[in-house]
């Protein structure tokens, strides 16, 4: 680490605290077992805040609070909705800084990211769902000339919501801004890795939401997760994670017989065909950042492409050029506006890439760049820092099949359109794709055969609100980021009205 | 006999904790994201065993799954349960005590191989659990 980075202090001693209780009724309320833990940052394990330990009997305060609120708050008309769920896009515009160092100091993600992406495109969800529940209708079918089908759209009432630590802020607000906009009150759980960017948040909006609209509930899975998602008093469940958590959530869910809806992470193809390399110029150029993105987000995202599948023609060169792109990604601190990538989450993830590391070589892929922890120096010693890594290898390996969650890629090669489409399908995932064609009519037919929720094309990891968002197969189900989301979060309510004064002559 | 599931005496340890604390677990080996390809530690009572789950092997008197889909590509690698600091939030049981299990894995060399696919693929489903944990014990 070059010790001539300018070093950017964290300005926030006002407005980030020592401690963080939690979020209940509009307040902060102390956990009923008094218990902290504490929270410390992936860049150089500073601690960062003591943040409430809690328990199940938290979660039932949380539910108190929130039940307490839903009537009054399912009754506000949309367009009150929709002018407060503004103004906490307002607020989150106008704490951009504060939220983005927050998250950064937090989760150890570039603050190039969290200025960028993060923070910016998190208020935009509260703004599109906003516009939205403005423009949300029911229906009526005129069945007969005396009877009338009214279509409903009702809020479900209370629900949870299990967020994950790899996008601590943006994945909070895809799923608060669609229930709160539906007129339900929420309880959350953030990470326990990365519970700051929302607690700072919550300051932020104290007196913008009603109390108990929304519950902010702290601590670990197993204390806080299992007994949100357990509990008889939620009408729906979100979770983003991994797959067994993925079960569990369904179990819990059908011993209530409520909906869920589940993001449980992919293994994504990104499908580069030759003719990206018919000319030496801007396209081709954007296509190998598109190769390089497998390391956005340290490659903590359930969308990392994290297979490249390079068609046999152009494998050689066009790998040549894509490694030397991976060469140029600069790993450092993640305060550092120039940093592309930062800290991996935890040592845990740590360990888990390092093991996959050498599971790649020990399968015999071919290392091309990387493969090792990053020491890093000037205070980052104590970090969770990984060279980007490429292997090359075939699709049946380990390293092609499992999620690995940081930024290592897998490539292998392709002879034919059909080959794309198997490789890319072999898989037990389907979140994300990525294909890379000059050819519009090859880039449609292998978008459409692909398995998998979100195809980009001729781009990737663009999140915008207003493209659904969401997996086949084994990454799970539910489709967020766009207003079909809403339905997840509603009833319909059919009025079935007779306006005949005539016996119906049943009976 | 070649075991597909072995475990590090300091995460034996935690287990027996664990064991301690909250009775009788049960392992399911994750995929997906964030806390992915991990371990999942949890009451027994609280994850229900599908009928197409492996029974990779049996740790401190717990069952040790994975789900079938998985087994295919963990088939021919060893797996060492081990433990690390610095948690990674999760609904695993440990992971609240600020610690992590994680799988390292190795794969099996091919006269082993050989062993494993003489003595035919491993129990699967819930049923699978019991007699095996009464040779384990």
């Amino acid at each position: 680490m070059p010790n001539d980075q300018p070093q950017i202090s964290v300005q926030t001693p006002a407005k980030m605290r020592k401690r963080y209780d939690n979020f209940i009724g509009g307040k902060w309320v102390a956990p009923v077992k008094g218990r902290y833990f504490t929270d410390s940052s992936p860049i150089d394990g500073r601690i960062l805040a003591e943040v409430a330990r809690s328990s199940a009997e938290d979660v039932e305060l949380a539910l108190d609070a929130a039940h307490a609120a839903r009537d009054a708050w399912g009754r506000t008309a949309p367009a009150e909705r929709a002018r407060l769920l503004n103004r906490v896009a307002d607020r989150i515009e106008e704490n951009l800084e504060l939220l983005a160092h927050t998250e950064t100091l937090d989760n150890g993600k570039p603050i190039r990211e969290t200025r960028a992406a993060d923070i910016p495109l998190g208020a935009d969800h509260f703004r599109y769902f906003a516009g939205c529940i403005r423009a949300e209708e029911g229906s009526l079918g005129e069945l007969d000339n005396d009877t009338v089908a009214y279509h409903f759209k009702e809020p479900m009432g209370v629900v949870g919501q299990i967020i994950p630590w790899n996008f601590p802020f943006l994945m909070a607000a895809w799923k608060m801004a669609p229930a709160l906009a539906t007129g339900n009150c929420v309880v959350i759980k953030p990470a326990s890795d990365t519970p700051l960017s929302l607690a700072v948040l919550m300051d932020l909006i104290a007196d913008v939401l009603p109390p108990g609209v929304l519950n902010v509930v702290n601590g670990h899975g197993s204390e806080v997760g299992a007994p949100l998602a357990a509990n008889p008093r939620i009408a729906k469940i979100a979770f983003t994670g991994e797959t067994t958590t993925g079960r569990q959530i369904m179990q819990y869910a059908s011993e209530n017989l409520i909906p869920m809806t589940l993001e449980l992470g992919g293994k994504s193809p990104n499908i580069f065909f030759a003719d990206v390399m018919a000319e030496d110029d801007a396209f081709l150029d954007k296509a190998l950042e598109g190769f390089a993105l497998f390391a956005f987000n340290k490659g903590e995202v359930c969308t990392c492409p994290s297979r490249a599948l390079v068609q046999e023609s152009i494998f050689d060169k066009f790998l040549e050029k894509a490694v030397a792109r991976v060469g140029k990604i600069k790993l450092g601190n993640p305060l550092d506006p120039t940093t592309m990538m930062g800290a991996q989450a935890s040592r845990g993830q740590l360990e888990k890439i390092l093991n996959y590391i050498k599971v790649g070589k020990d399968e015999g892929a071919r290392l091309a760049i990387g493969g090792e922890q990053a020491h890093l120096g000037g205070g980052l010693e104590n970090g969770f820092y990984i060279k980007p890594t490429v292997f090359v290898g075939h699709n049946k390996m380990r390293i092609f099949q499992e999620e690995i969650f940081g930024p290592v890629l897998s490539v292998t090669t392709f002879k034919t359109l059909e080959d794309a489409i198997a490789i890319g399908n072999d898989t037990l995932y389907g979140l994300g794709a990525g294909v890379w064609s000059r050819n519009g009519t090859t880039a449609y037919r292998v978008g459409r055969e692909i398995q998998a929720g979100r195809v980009w094309t001729n781009c990737y990891h663009m999140y915008p609100a207003h493209a659904a968002f969401g997996g086949y197969k084994q990454s799970g189900f539910g489709r967020e980021t766009h207003k079909m989301i809403m339905e997840h979060y509603q009833q319909t309510k059919n009025l079935l009205v007779s306006y005949s004064p005539n016996a119906m002559g049943f009976f | 006999m070649i075991e597909r599931v072995v475990v590090t005496p300091e995460a034996a340890e935690v287990i027996r904790r664990l064991k301690a604390q909250h009775g009788l677990l049960i392992f399911h080996q994750s995929g997906g994201c964030c806390e992915g390809t991990a371990p999942m530690c949890f009451r027994e009572r609280d994850f229900h065993v599908g009928a197409r789950d492996v029974l990779l092997g049996v740790i401190e008197g717990c069952p040790f799954y994975v789900g079938a889909a998985e087994y295919k590509y963990w088939e021919y690698f060893q797996l060492t349960i081990d433990i690390t600091s610095g948690g990674g939030d999760s609904f695993s049981l440990e992971a609240a005590d600020g610690v992590r299990f994680l799988s390292r894995s190795r794969m099996f060399a091919d006269a082993e191989a050989q062993e494993l696919d003489a003595a035919g693929p491993p129990p699967r489903g819930p049923e699978a659990f019991r007699p095996l944990a009464a040779g384990a014990e």
